[in-house]
């Protein structure tokens, strides 16, 4: 722990940047204001499966302001080197834009326009004809042929299950989600030369330059990505997608600098999505509700040409004291584009059919839902014999449960009434992993006592901005006014990707230390300045705070970071330093949460309106609460959308999304949500990571739309396992 | 920042054009009407040439218009396609309004017309002759930012900011069209705003707040 005060972290600060959100000043990706853009608009594929017979540009290339089309016919061979540096699935063969006349899913880019306004290049894009010789395609995930499974277990499930005082078998499907970001996808690339540079939206900056280092077959060192403020991801950035290649591919066509954003309908095909899923899951229990036994049999979608995975068998390992535990999961490899983790990815598919499974053993067996989780809570990781670094699952229903006011409820289903509506309660576990990468940043105090940090980290909304800067102004012992926090630029000190909630515990680690070297430097400076009142004073007792260098309970020897910078001629201190995590830990590292839920349904209707949720967090160390409230409400909000609204709807006849748009593929809006509130429990895991924090973006969207589905049983005595649960499926 | 926002529009869209005379009703209508008339016969003359015909396209029809941006007049030539969402972003500088969708379903662009809430990406620019339009940019008074904005930050009303400027300026509507009486009617009059990060709670105490019920 650190020897300074904590008088940033902590506290309820507002967001650094909002001033510049609030005015409109935050510039994102496509807004650079560039001189010499130009505009890019792709066409995409109208047919699922095929060739590209032909294409016509004459009429589109007769436009005034139409600069060029490029299309497979007439783009240069681009290297497509292997990249390590990569979030794509290993194995797959990643899409080549432009390389082929091959259609591997509707919506694929097969040209692109460029002309020197957005709306000729838009009216020029729908002139462009391509003709394909379509084959037939396959979309659906029911009935379509599987890959080999992936598989775990440990005892013998089956046998379990067979002597099983309680067997339940369950059958679920989960709709595919997009991540639909307010923002959409955009790139603006410019080359001086042989060096590119793109301002990007993007969850990893060091990712985008690798991609498109190897794609151009140029160092990485000639590509530098700028990426300063995202209009939300929840992961769909977090891989380099064709429309980036593409932007940069027609900048060094035309050779001027080009922009290009998709648009609502295009995000629908080209940036991934959270798979549809089918998922069986059969349980053994004894009469007092230990869980003896699971079976667990996943499936769901992937692309043709990459095969994606995701941590969907976590949950099933290691929540639950199970002894006997079998899964397998299959991919189905469809001519669709390739998912992408969205939002709590795998787990927060498994915790729909787990966590439902779960209520349905708890009505019946007549135990409290609350009880029965406690009662098959396990002492260390079931999965591996690990001690937990910090499991407080039990506190986090304990807390819920008297906030919610759990135990006031009639437990008989279809019990309570208010008017035509049906009123139910349900409760679910949220539970997420630990995730921490490498990562290094770069402090600067300046001789007027104001500092600089900088990480080639991300802000997609979390409020990286605020919580970095909180963590360094204590280590610095300023104020946070007073220091600045920099990011989302390639050339600054490495960052990992901005998901699986790992940017807290990876880059606040950083900042942790190279703030702390910063401060150390400057004390050693000035304890061993016979010109500084602390000379000749033990570094380990001096402290910093408001900027003060000064002496453990002698707070009036010491001076200012500006004092000791003037008296030693120096502009300003430097230090640089990272986070490495260890390659193995002792301990199994989860953040949890108890989610509680009170729903209405019409009961004629068959309307469902979530009334109020609560969610209870271990997160770990809460670096910014007000911030850290904003995400876990939100959380909540994604979690309802999954639960009661959204629905990817293809016609398996084409391949077509027929409501990829935001009028037809609905997201709450704010007529859906009730009041919201989220508790985080106090505490540390001085295991995770240096600074004591877990995981958070992902963990408060887990556990959401099972603790939704329970509480529509409580209400209705119907049990509804397929996702969203639509007012057809109570009537 | 590469380089700073050009206070007088690009290149594109500038061509001074003589002061306008702010239209009455009628003269509008007529003016719609022709500028109408313009759009089909440029339509059918660009249609021969999908089939395949080499000649160039006629250069796409422009209109004059004349309109006050934040307090700014701004006289432009603006081809007849161009969204009053477009001109804010591509011509004007103004990056502040949001393109969400453009299609009108997510309001991130929602900016004030002549006081009144509206989706900028549906609203042509050649539409709004002597209009005066409010974006975010121009909300604060100098640096003091307007309640709204304020309130914004106060609760916390955000997270990623893309949806924020559209949400204030509807905000601001929902409060000059006496919408804001309680929390239910602020998520009523506020639905048309869509916020992926989820902040709708704190966005309706938000406008509780400027509004002054809190």
């Amino acid at each position: 722990m650190s020897p300074q005060p904590q008088a940033a972290v902590g506290a309820p600060l507002s967001r650094v940047e909002g001033r510049l959100k609030v005015t409109g000043q935050a510039k994102y990706a496509a807004e650079h204001d560039i001189d010499g853009v130009v505009h890019a608009v792709v066409v995409d594929s109208s047919v699922a499966r095929g060739r590209i017979a032909g294409i016509d540009a004459r009429a589109a290339l007769t436009q005034p302001g139409v600069l060029k089309v490029i299309t497979h016919l007439d783009a240069p061979r681009l290297a497509y080197r292997d990249n390590p540096v990569s979030l794509a699935p290993r194995g797959g063969r990643r899409l080549r834009v432009f390389q082929d006349d091959r259609v591997q899913f509707f919506g694929q880019p097969v040209a692109v326009v460029v002309a020197t306004t957005l709306e000729a290049a838009q009216h020029a894009a729908d002139l462009v004809e391509i003709t394909y010789d379509a084959e037939k395609s396959s979309t659906d995930l029911a009935g379509s042929p599987a890959d080999e499974p992936q598989t775990y277990a440990r005892g013998n499930a089956e046998q379990a299950l067979g002597s099983a005082g309680v067997r339940l078998e369950m059958s679920y499907r989960l709709s595919r989600n997009h991540h639909n970001p307010m923002e959409p996808h955009a790139t603006i690339a410019r080359w001086d030369g042989d060096r590119l540079r793109v301002w990007d939206k993007t969850q990893w900056v060091i990712g985008v330059q690798h991609e498109l280092a190897a794609v151009f077959g140029i160092p990485a060192e000639s590509v530098r990505v700028i990426s300063p403020f995202v209009g939300g991801a929840f992961g769909s950035a977090l891989r380099t997608w064709p429309h980036v290649i593409i932007a940069a591919l027609a900048a060094r066509e035309v050779g001027r600098p080009v922009k290009l954003a998709l648009t609502r309908r295009q995000m629908y095909f080209s940036v991934g999505y959270r798979p549809a899923y089918e998922y069986k899951l059969r349980l053994g229990s004894d009469r007092r509700g230990r869980v003896t036994a699971m079976v667990h049999e996943l499936k769901h979608e992937t692309s043709r040409y990459e095969r994606f995975w995701e941590a969907n068998l976590v949950l099933g390992q290691m929540l639950y004291a199970v002894p006997n535990v079998s899964q397998s999961v299959r991919t189905v490899p469809l001519d669709v584009s390739t998912p992408l983790w969205m939002r709590g990815p795998g787990y927060s598919s498994a915790a729909f059919c787990i966590e439902s499974a779960m209520d349905d053993l708890a009505y019946e067996l007549g135990i409290d839902p609350i009880e029965l989780r406690l009662r098959n809570e396990p002492n260390e990781d079931p999965s591996n014999g690990r001690p937990f670094s910090t499991r407080r699952l039990r506190e986090c229903f304990r807390v819920g449960a008297r906030e919610f006011g759990w135990h006031r409820r009639n437990p008989t289903p279809r019990s309570t009434r208010d008017g035509d509506w049906l009123i139910g309660t349900g409760v679910a576990t949220g539970c997420y992993d630990v995730w921490r990468g490498q990562a290094q940043a770069y402090a600067r105090i300046d001789a007027d006592g104001t500092a600089v940090v900088e990480s080639a980290t991300h802000d997609a909304g979390p409020g990286t901005y605020t919580s970095m800067t909180q963590v360094a102004a204590d280590a610095l012992g300023l104020e946070a006014r007073h220091v600045e926090f920099r990011l989302g630029d390639s050339t600054m000190p490495p960052a990992p990707p901005q998901g699986a909630s790992q940017t807290m515990a990876s880059v606040g680690s950083a900042v942790q230390d190279t703030c702390d070297k910063l401060r150390k430097q400057a004390i050693k400076l000035a304890v061993e300045d016979e010109g500084s009142p602390l000379h000749g004073v033990d570094a380990d007792d001096v402290v910093v705070s408001g900027g003060r260098l000064q002496v453990k309970g002698d707070r009036a020897r010491g001076e200012t970071y500006q004092q000791l910078l003037a008296r030693n001629n120096g502009t300003h201190l430097v230090a640089r330093g990272s986070y490495n995590p260890p390659q193995e830990s002792r301990f199994s590292m989860y953040g949890y949460a108890a989610m509680f839920a009170e729903v209405a349904v019409d009961a004629r209707l068959g309307l469902v309106r979530v009334r109020r949720m609560l969610g209870v967090y271990d997160a770990g160390r809460i670096i910014s609460p007000k911030l850290a409230d904003s995400q876990a409400i939100g959380g909540m909000v994604g979690g309802i959308g999954m639960a009661l609204l959204e629905h990817t709807v293809t016609d398996h006849r084409d391949g077509r999304i027929v409501n990829a748009n935001l009028a037809d593929y609905l997201v709450p809006v704010n007529a859906d949500i009730p009041d919201l509130k989220a508790i985080y429990l106090d505490g540390r895991d001085d295991e995770a990571d240096p600074i004591g924090v877990k995981s958070l973006g992902e963990l408060v969207q887990i556990g959401v739309a099972p603790a939704i589905a329970n509480a529509v049983f409580h209400a209705t005595g119907r049990r509804v396992r397929d996702l969203p649960i639509t007012a057809e499926a109570l009537l | 920042m590469e380089e700073p926002i050009p206070a007088q529009p690009s290149e594109t869209a500038a061509v001074p054009t003589a002061p306008p005379v702010r239209p009455t009703r009628r003269t509008f209508i007529t003016a719609t009407t022709a500028a109408g008339a313009t759009v089909a016969t440029g339509g059918l003359v660009a249609g021969p040439s999908r089939v395949g015909a080499a000649a160039p396209a006629e250069s796409p029809p422009t209109s004059p218009v004349s309109l006050s941006v934040n307090g700014d007049r701004h006289t432009v030539t603006v081809d007849n396609r161009t969204s009053l969402l477009d001109l804010l972003r591509e011509h004007l500088g103004l990056t502040g309004s949001k393109k969400g969708c453009n299609a009108g379903a997510c309001g991130a662009c929602t900016v004030l017309v002549d006081g009144r809430r509206v989706n900028s990406c549906l609203t042509l620019a050649v539409r709004l002759e002597g209009a005066e339009v409010t974006t975010i940019e121009g909300l604060a008074d100098g640096d003091r930012l307007h309640p709204l904005q304020q309130a914004f930050i106060d609760q916390d009303a955000f997270q990623c900011g893309y949806c924020t400027p559209g949400q204030i300026m509807s905000g601001v509507g929902c409060m000059q069209e006496g919408h804001s009486g309680s929390a239910e009617e602020i998520r009523e009059w506020m639905s048309g705003n869509i916020c992926r990060c989820g902040c709708y709670v704190k966005i309706v105490r938000a406008v509780e707040q400027a509004a002054g019920r809190k």
